[in-house]
């Protein structure tokens, strides 16, 4: 639909969003008052991007020029229409001018994907030995798919992408089709620009970590990871695309071809099997499977990757800090969102540096919160988190065990991970 | 460096019945700048694809330098696509952010150095090698982009559209910025627009591309003065030149009341009618000549455009004049136009050729 107004906007949207009409359009998105804007984490792009509130819906707001937003609508609309995992587009803002009828650049509008995280975020929030790897291996998965759709993406990298977290593993969502295009088919040259082009990205990301302080790595380490994209890609588009032909009498092999799947860490779940015409040729493709309810709730709105006990006590801590903030009615997300600001991450950046590989970020919380009820309980009066906090890290973590080398083989791998 | 050939190269796309690019002959040289433009669809952006081994090549050859590159991977071609990854780093110093690719290259620290410090000197970013993109202005943050892809010393920058996404002012300094760096640089460059103003503002040469097919290349100058047919002639060129379907008569071309006149010779093959043209700032006020009807008067200071219309038989024709624009004829009255002597374009009515004459 197409909606002129006074200033003769111009609003194309898939859906009437009238709310849309009350955002000051006639303002730089960079500008904005805070009031229109939520929360969220931010990615680095070329243009001038924010996520906004409205309703009890957070859009993300971007700014370009109107042959781009447009393009870039329609490209989307493409995508998910093809069921690509990507971002949703909400519409296109033409015909923007300041009150002294300065012309100011369209906007392109999506939904911002519910509890999903910009790989900065990754790497804040978890202690996962292999998250970068896991990040990269989504990505590869989410290049094989872009490319089975004929979509060459032209500039992938971690930036373009968000994650959500899924049971240690994590779904990539394309999020910026900018430099996209759809074709029947993607040639090999396409293919390879577009690896080539990942793997420089990814390395060059992760050195930006890596300069931010917020992991530690070599330069082997970096390019062990960045590489991953690579490797990881080929063997699955090989697996997924290179026919294999047999009686209908030979079922096994489709099981044999799944365990070759399972092997290269893509479970049964992730996996769909189509035949051709002739039903010779077999295609699988991956999703994504995850387990336990309190886990996946919580991941689902903080992106915190915690165990099952730890999820539920630090939902419980979600929910009492919803209730003390009266906030039952606000969008879940939303104040998700604001109790990682307030609660859970304060806490974080107070552990010592040196003592970070005692305990899990969520065991840690999980403590903290234990240590509070004591303290509360001492004074007879209700102790603040932060002051809660202070006391842990200065009394009782420093006493735990070093448990980096008992909680398994893989994190001895582990790189140090430093909040920001 | 290195020169880059495309030999009939063609390009089908699959179940297409159409070449998007027909047996493309071109040669660009050493440390040149060649601009591709044409309308949407024409195959410029197919070529310049070809060219970086992200379109198959179905016919033909594409070589840069004596090397034949047709199926090499888009990697191994010694090629840098410029602006496609345009993200800085926020906490990468300036100098990291434009050798990085070298070092995921495993090339030593003193190579990356120096050639960053190269790249720096040209790009007028030496002093801000330090810092982060941050501190840097918009200009300078593109620049510093624009290292990323010079320090990797390519034989070919290969440019699609780069500027598509700035607003019209940093569109025209950009593009100013990019010529002149190119010329500094001195490698060989393929740019791709459908802006005909950038492209003769910023080419060496100026390859015009219309379905698939190369129409003509050239300096922009010689394009500008010498269309090789219609297409060129109408696409090169703002305002537009002013094509006009007039008839021959003895000893040239019937030009209102008047006639232009053109050699025998010349107009031995054509027909009835005959193209002609004329660019705008090329007409001149008359007596006699083509009469126009003026419709629209454009202002501009020293300059006036008149936007009107050639009323001929049964057909109108829009026509397009500058004039003095201290005294521009009135909105409604009708004028004479006679063409400048020698800047008269004659095309062929049917084939739309050139038709050379020594006028």
């Amino acid at each position: 639909m197409s909606l002129p107004t006074a200033t003769s906007l111009q609003i194309t949207a898939s859906r009437p969003y009238p709310e849309l009409l009350d955002l000051p359009w006639e303002v730089p998105l960079e500008d904005w008052p805070q009031h229109h804007l939520a929360a969220l984490p931010r990615g680095i792009s070329r243009h001038v991007v924010r996520f906004v509130k409205l309703g009890s819906r957070v859009l993300a707001v971007k700014e370009t020029n109107a042959e781009i937003a447009h393009r870039e609508y329609r490209m989307l609309r493409l995508l998910n229409r093809l069921e690509v995992p990507s971002v949703q587009p909400v519409g296109v803002i033409t015909g923007r001018t300041t009150p002294d009828g300065e012309p100011l650049n369209s906007v392109l509008i999506t939904r911002h994907l519910q509890f999903s995280l910009p790989y900065r975020a990754l790497y804040s929030q978890t202690l996962r030995p292999d998250t970068a790897k896991r990040a990269v291996d989504a990505l590869a998965v989410l290049l094989v798919r872009l490319h089975l759709t004929g979509f060459y993406w032209g500039d992938v990298s971690l930036s373009n992408t968000l994650f959500r977290r899924d049971a240690g593993a994590f779904a990539a969502y394309l999020v910026d089709a900018e430099t996209g295009e759809l074709y029947d088919q993607v040639s090999d040259g396409q293919r390879e620009y577009d690896l080539d082009v990942a793997r420089t990205n990814i390395a060059g990301e992760l050195m930006d970590v890596v300069a931010s302080g917020a992991l530690e790595a070599d330069m082997d380490e970096v390019l062990a990871i960045s590489d991953r994209i690579i490797s990881r890609y080929r063997t699955l588009w090989g697996e997924l695309t290179e026919p294999e032909s047999f009686e209908k009498g030979d079922r096994w092999r489709v099981e044999a071809r799944i365990r070759r799947l399972n092997d290269l860490g893509f479970d049964v779940g992730e996996l769909a099997i189509t035949t051709d015409i002739d039903g010779t040729t077999v295609r699988i493709e991956p999703k994504v499977v995850d387990a336990g309810h309190h886990s996946r709730r919580l991941l689902r709105l903080t992106g915190l990757d915690a165990e099952e006990n730890q999820a539920r006590r630090l939902l419980n801590d979600l929910d009492s800090y919803r209730a003390a903030t009266e906030r039952q009615g606000d969008d879940e997300e939303i104040v998700a969102h604001e109790w990682m600001a307030d609660c859970f991450e304060p806490v974080q950046r107070r552990i010592p540096r040196e003592l970070r590989g005692k305990l899990e970020p969520a065991e840690v919380f999980h403590e903290v919160l234990e240590h509070r009820w004591y303290l509360s309980e001492r004074a007879g009066r209700d102790v603040g988190l932060e002051e809660a906090a202070q006391s842990y890290m200065g009394s009782v973590l420093p006493t735990k065990p070093d448990e980096v080398a008992v909680l398994g083989v893989d994190t001895q791998a582990l790189p140090v991970v430093r909040t920001d | 460096m290195a020169t880059v050939t495309y030999d009939k190269a063609t390009r089908l796309y699959p179940g297409g019945d159409k070449p998007a690019v027909d047996a493309l002959d071109l040669h660009i040289e050493d440390g040149e700048f060649l601009v591709l433009v044409g309308p949407s669809g024409c195959g410029k952006s197919t070529s310049l694809r070809m060219l970086a081994g992200l379109e198959d090549v179905n016919g033909g050859r594409i070589l840069i330098g004596d090397r034949d590159v047709t199926t090499v991977p888009p990697k191994d071609r010694d090629i840098a696509m410029v602006f496609q990854n345009y993200a800085l780093y926020p906490h990468m110093t300036v100098a990291d952010n434009m050798g990085f690719a070298l070092k995921i290259a495993g090339t030593p620290k003193d190579e990356i150095k120096r050639r960053v410090q190269e790249a720096a000197k040209i790009l007028d970013l030496e002093d801000y090698l330090a810092r982060k993109p941050k501190a840097l202005s918009g200009g300078q943050r593109q620049r510093v982009a624009m290292g990323r892809a010079i320090v990797r010393q390519p034989q070919v920058f290969l440019m699609d559209e780069p500027l598509s996404n700035l607003d019209a002012k940093l569109r025209v300094q950009t593009r100013t910025q990019i010529a002149s760096l190119q010329r500094r640089l001195g490698v060989t460059t393929v740019y791709v627009t459908h802006d005909q103003v950038e492209a003769m503002t910023m080419g060496d040469r100026v390859a015009v591309l219309k379905d698939g097919i190369l129409q003509q290349v050239d300096t922009p100058r010689r394009m500008y003065d010498h269309p090789n047919n219609v297409f060129v002639a109408g696409f090169i060129g703002s305002p537009a030149m002013n094509l006009l379907t007039l008839p021959v008569t003895e000893g040239g071309v019937l030009f209102g009341d008047s006639i232009h006149p053109v050699e025998r010779a010349a107009l031995a093959a054509t027909g009835k009618n005959i193209t002609l043209g004329v660019r705008p700032e090329d007409m001149e006020l008359a007596e006699h000549g083509l009469p126009v009807s003026v419709d629209v008067v454009e202002e501009l200071g020293a300059d006036a455009y008149i936007y009107g219309t050639l009323r001929q038989g049964e057909s109108d024709m829009p026509v397009i004049a500058r004039v003095d624009g201290r005294q521009p004829p009135a909105k409604g009255s009708t004028v004479h136009f006679q063409p400048k002597r020698g800047h008269v374009h004659l095309f062929d009515d049917n084939s739309g050729l050139r038709i050379e004459t020594t006028a």
